[in-house]
């Protein structure tokens, strides 16, 4: 019998203590996930990206223009990912700056279509729409395949029960982590096309600019 | 192997003394920078085109024509020519005024720019930045080898008859270099009409400059200009001196945390660490300097940053007066050494800039400056 065939599973989080309940939830979410794609036969290879970890050098990269080694790791391996499940605090009514910064940072051409599960936490769930009116049209800027379903997780919905009834947190994890297992099941998509390996040739830009403009 | 100095034209502040220089005086310095650059035995002198403050270079060929006739040998060029918002017609035209204002001692190098609005000022959209910069060059390509041009494109007026003028002197247009820190289209226009590329080396890490020269060198044998190996490869650079490397950190720091260039983010140490700039002690600059040849193959024309950032003149004009007694004569040699025989080394110099220094070469009388700084 061959080798399962792998989905790389990549969780992103924005949260800034340690530890973080923004941690806390990417990590129910990612075992959610790795439990829906190995029933499907797949094998979960989870990295978990802190952005805390890389928050001097995304100032940085934003002043200087090139990233750090290790934040080009963080950059290529979200990239590289057939799954992402970005986690953010809601602050001030929207993503943290943390979370913005990294995805400015992010190649959008190389984002295009990626199943993207998006989650938040906050104190309270008066902000639980936040994550439709800010955090989903970030992903839509970047072109990603947002799953339908976002996760909100307010401090209260910890002390819930751990029973999946209806709207509840384990429920909504479970529906979201269902939702992104299925994005990722089939063939992953072709590497991103790289411009320096296989560059467009010359004769194409020249009849393209005087055919476009 | 040709070394010499380029020039952004910015008025900084002096973070250490709080001085700005008026717009006058910083046009002057870069005058006495270009002048000194062939006292010290150094080839070339490249001026940046800017269209916005703080910078001044807002006509090269201006600058270029005054410093050609106050030098002798010195090659003039740009640190980039702006071919996106220029009209190529105008830029035909001037360049060639100054092959002849010159004896040929031109050449220069395309780019787009770094200022958004300077698009829309000159009536142009960011947006076609790419197609901007093959068409008109495409055309001003033309402008310079045929003395009859019809043309009709995207960008600009159609021309019917029209010729460029004054034409290149001799017959010869000046060389060109395509300048680009990122763009790969642009490595490829470079490989495909066999022209130089430039790589300004101070932004990124040195990874991504070997990326953009290999894809050009790949290309301009795809191309049929000749093997990679010989393709024309001109890298800039940052370094700043002292006898002692720690006199050297501890005077630029402040420059280094102000310059607006360098954000004013990372420490100078990790920016030092992830990019080429060097400051230290001449030997350490000779060093990393020999190192680029690892990443991008033995290359044509090195060029570093001098004036800017708020340095005073006299700290510029010792940091050249190293350049040219410690560094250069040593990265001269030590390059010439490595070069193999099949690699061309320096970019085509114009027929009458060869002749005289074929001459000079040949003369008994040289003086020991000359003799020692072949193309």
């Amino acid at each position: 019998m061959s080798a399962p065939a792998t989905r790389s599973l990549v969780v992103v989080t924005a949260g800034l203590s340690e530890p973080s309940s923004s941690r806390l939830l990417g990590d129910r979410l990612a075992a959610a996930v790795e439990r829906h794609l190995r029933e499907a036969g797949l094998e979960p290879r989870l990295e978990v990206i802190e952005l805390r970890a890389h928050a001097v050098d995304l100032a940085n990269q934003m002043l200087t223009g090139f990233p750090t080694p290790s934040l080009q790791a963080a950059l290529d391996a979200v990239l590289g990912a057939d799954g992402v499940i970005a986690v953010t605090p809601i602050f001030s009514g929207s993503y943290n700056g943390l979370f913005k910064l990294f995805f400015d940072a992010i190649d959008r051409d190389g984002f295009r279509a990626k199943p993207v599960l998006i989650a938040a936490t906050g104190g309270t769930p008066r902000h639980s729409l936040a994550i439709e009116h800010a955090v989903r049209p970030l992903f839509a800027y970047l072109r990603a395949a947002v799953v339908p379903t976002g996760v909100y997780a307010a401090t209260e919905d910890w002390g819930r029960g751990a029973v999946a009834t209806d709207g509840s947190l384990v429920e909504r994890i479970e529906r979201a982590a269902t939702e992104l297992a299925v994005a990722m099941a089939p063939q992953p998509s072709a590497a991103p096309h790289d411009a320096f390996a296989d560059p467009v040739p010359f004769e194409d830009l020249l009849r393209r600019s005087s055919t476009e403009a | 192997m040709q070394f010499g100095v380029f020039t952004v034209g910015d008025v900084t502040r002096d973070p250490t003394t709080g001085h700005t220089v008026s717009e006058e005086e910083r046009i002057r310095i870069m005058v006495t920078v270009a002048r000194k650059a062939e006292e010290v035995g150094l080839d070339v002198f490249a001026t940046g085109e800017h269209h916005n403050v703080p910078f001044v270079p807002s006509s090269p060929t201006t600058l270029l024509g005054y410093i050609a006739g106050r030098t002798e040998r010195l090659l003039l060029s740009t640190a980039t020519t702006l071919i996106t918002t220029n009209d190529p017609v105008k830029i035909a035209e001037d360049y060639a005024m100054l092959q002849h204002l010159a004896d040929g001692r031109v050449d220069l190098m395309m780019g787009r720019g770094n200022m958004g609005p300077v698009y829309p000022w000159f009536g142009q959209d960011l947006r076609n930045a790419i197609p901007l910069a093959i068409e008109n060059y495409d055309l001003l390509r033309r402008l310079w080898r045929e003395d009859v041009v019809d043309w009709e494109g995207q960008f600009r007026t159609p021309l019917t008859g029209f010729t460029a003028t004054p034409r290149p002197l001799d017959g010869v247009p000046p060389f060109v270099w395509h300048g680009s820190i990122r763009s790969p289209e642009i490595a490829e226009m470079a490989a495909y009409y066999g022209d130089g590329f430039f790589h300004n080396n101070i932004f990124w890490p040195s990874s991504h400059v070997q990326r953009m020269v290999e894809l050009y060198r790949r290309r301009f044998e795809h191309y049929d200009h000749g093997p990679a190996n010989q393709a024309i490869v001109g890298l800039g650079g940052h370094v700043f001196m002292r006898k002692n490397s720690q006199d050297a950190i501890r005077e630029f720091r402040p420059y280094f945390d102000h310059a607006p260039v360098y954000g004013g983010a990372m420490s100078l140490e990790d920016y030092m660490a992830q990019t080429p700039m060097t400051i230290g002690s001449p030997q350490q600059v000779i060093d990393r300097t020999l190192g680029f040849r690892e990443f991008v193959g033995d290359y044509q024309r090195q060029l570093f940053l001098a004036d800017h950032a708020g340095l005073p003149l006299t700290t510029v004009l010792e940091q050249m007066d190293i350049l040219g007694s410690e560094v250069v004569p040593v990265l001269r040699r030590e390059f010439e050494a490595l070069r193999p025989a099949d690699v061309p080394e320096g970019p085509p110099l114009h027929p009458r800039v060869a002749a005289v220094r074929a001459a000079a070469s040949a003369s008994p009388a040289t003086p020991a400056a000359l003799a020692e700084t072949p193309a």
